[in-house]
């Protein structure tokens, strides 16, 4: 099967700074990829370079069979690659609903004009959308509070907001930044089970940057380790929790030398 | 139209006869001389400046993008319409109309123009860039030969009536709050909430500030059409910078993101100057005063993001009634349909 994410030899300067470079990764469809490094390594800016937020320095992105480059990152979303932020970023001040809504925006197709004159096409799509939201609302027990102000959630239930959100754009590919920061042991649990779940019943893809090692080895299939923006090893997480480099990353050389 | 859901249907048909009703009123008292050519001309300008407040609205508070050149389209549109009301031979009621459509033409091209540049910016360099460019419209204005130039356009035909700004003002009012709640009037949204969600959620944000500036423009353009046509004369100078900040005045006033609230702010700042007639001259004063007091006190406006429904208050009235005749008495309102 061909991988729905395909990266070569990615790469990105910041001015003299080598952020990134020789990122090679193929996520096939339904994989739970992790993503882990130390602080700095550079594994936001590959969710950055895979949404075109930055564009590289070198090296190409093959989503779905499709070079992004050079695309605008509401484009690539189209293309079926959706993210959340390592700090939420909600519509706030809008209802839950909406903001599922708002990701909904190309599955609509009614024109402006349609949208001023309150035409057929009108009602019948707004009707499909808040029905088809909904529907995701209720894959993560939020139904009840769809008309509620996002920013007025509970932090947990903002950040399954944030994935309801991006799965409304219909992604073959989805990103997650830190899904449990913030989360106490018990929550990080349900968090999981969560993702396991979204990733059977949607059929989506799931690389995923988190530094709770109970989460990463509990549902990654597989894992790459970034540090200064190379990746310094990659495997199953038996394979990562055994590698010497890695533990060297993250605890520093053993002995003096 | 089996479409639109019952409750909506009775909102749209309450709304309807609403303004209907409202529109019967003014007709009656303008038939039995209540309202004269004066009450009449305030009455209008009454209108102008809703117009003018709402669609600023748009960009300013919906769009949460702040522009400060809205009195440069509302000139583009009032030469426009009035060049063109001035050069055909219609009757007044059929070349208004068409030099309305006209003027929210050439004032949303005018915002196209101006805004695929300038919305590359926001925040104070946003405002300030739509300043110089609402100073630039003036200025080229001022130097252009069929413009009358300093002199101002002169011999312009008193076609604009209390009915044509009624109309003009239930079409912005209908296509604004109809747009805001449509997936183009979300994706406006979105941007204010969170312009990086919104690119990452699939919204062209480029495409939607731009829609939304022109349309804003549009708008500000047909005000400015109705103005030329009840000043009977345009002048440059009456569209310089100080008619944006009076324009963005009456929005903040009303609320950033309220409709509701830019009419009532634009009919009271319109009306309050006129009681006060005297005082007229320290209309910038009383403005200044007004803003700094309300920034005090309420520094979301009037009305924050408050919309009025007609049919919520109806619906919660006959809720009450209800509650009185059944025996409760004063039963909350609530439920609503």
């Amino acid at each position: 099967m061909a991988p729905v994410l395909d990266v070569s030899n990615l790469g990105i300067k910041f001015g003299g700074l080598q952020a990134l470079d020789d990122f090679n990764i193929q996520v096939r469809g339904k994989e739970i990829v992790g993503l882990i490094g130390p602080n700095g390594a550079g594994k936001t800016t590959v969710f950055n370079l895979l949404t075109n937020v930055y564009h590289p320095s070198r090296g190409g992105i093959r989503l779905t069979g499709r070079n992004t480059q050079g695309k605008a990152t509401h484009e690539v979303t189209k293309y079926g690659i959706a993210r959340t932020f390592q700090n939420i970023r909600l519509f706030k001040s809008l209802s839950v609903i909406d903001n599922v809504k708002i990701a909904l925006h190309n599955s609509m197709k009614y024109s402006l004009l349609a949208a001023c004159l309150r035409l057929p096409s009108y009602w019948r799509q707004e009707a499909e959308a808040t029905a088809l939201g909904m529907e995701l609302l209720s894959v993560f027990g939020m139904e009840d509070v769809s008309a509620a102000e996002a920013g007025s959630l509970p932090y947990g239930a903002q950040r399954r907001l944030e994935i309801a959100r991006a799965l409304a754009t219909n992604p073959k590919v989805l990103l997650l930044d830190e899904p449990a920061a913030g989360m106490n042991p018990s929550e990080t649990a349900d968090l999981m089970r969560t993702i396991r779940d979204v990733r059977d019943r949607f059929g989506v893809a799931i690389v995923l940057i988190e530094h709770d090692m109970s989460l990463v080895m509990g549902i990654c299939e597989r894992i790459l380790v970034l540090n200064y923006g190379l990746i310094i090893a990659q495997g199953s997480p038996e394979e990562i929790r055994n590698n010497p480099l890695v533990v060297e990353a993250y605890l520093g050389q053993q002995g003096g030398d | 139209m089996g479409m639109i859901p019952g409750n909506t249907l009775r909102r749209y048909l309450l709304n309807a006869s609403a303004a209907a009703l409202l529109y019967g009123v003014i007709m009656i008292l303008i038939r039995y001389r209540v309202i004269r050519r004066y009450e009449e001309w305030v009455l209008i300008q009454i209108g102008y400046n809703i117009i003018l407040a709402v669609s600023l609205n748009l960009s300013a508070g919906f769009m949460g993008q702040l522009p400060l050149g809205h009195a440069g389209f509302m000139s583009v549109g009032g030469y426009a319409a009035a060049l063109f009301t001035m050069s055909v031979n219609l009757p007044p009621n059929l070349e208004l109309p068409i030099g309305l459509l006209l003027a929210f033409c050439a004032a949303s091209a005018f915002g196209v123009l101006i805004g695929l540049p300038a919305l590359r910016l926001r925040g104070d360099y946003l405002a300030i860039v739509t300043l110089g460019f609402g100073e630039i419209i003036r200025v080229v204005i001022l130097n252009l030969g069929f413009t009358g130039g300093a002199f101002g356009l002169k011999g312009i035909a008193r076609e604009t009536t209390v009915t044509w700004t009624y109309i003009s003002v239930l079409i912005t009012l209908f296509v604004i709050s109809a747009l805001i709640r449509s997936r183009h009037g979300r994706a406006v949204l979105s941007i204010r909430e969170d312009e990086i969600a919104a690119e990452a959620s699939g919204i062209p944000t480029t495409y939607y500030k731009t829609m939304a500036f022109a349309v804003s423009a549009g708008f500000a353009g047909v005000a400015g059409g109705l103005y030329a046509h009840i000043q009977m004369i345009l002048d440059p100078s009456k569209f310089d910078f100080m008619r944006s900040v009076e324009i963005l005045v009456v929005v903040v006033l009303g609320g950033l993101g309220s409709i509701f609230g830019s009419v009532v702010s634009a009919a009271s700042l319109t009306i309050l100057p006129e009681v006060l007639r005297g005082f007229d001259q320290y209309r910038m004063v009383v403005y200044s005063l007004l803003l700094i007091l309300v920034m005090i006190f309420k520094p979301s406006g009037l009305c924050g993001r408050y919309e009025f429904s007609l049919g919520d208050a109806v619906g919660g009235l006959g809720a009450r009634v209800r509650g009185l005749f059944s025996g409760k008495g004063g039963a909350s309102g609530g439920a609503g349909s």
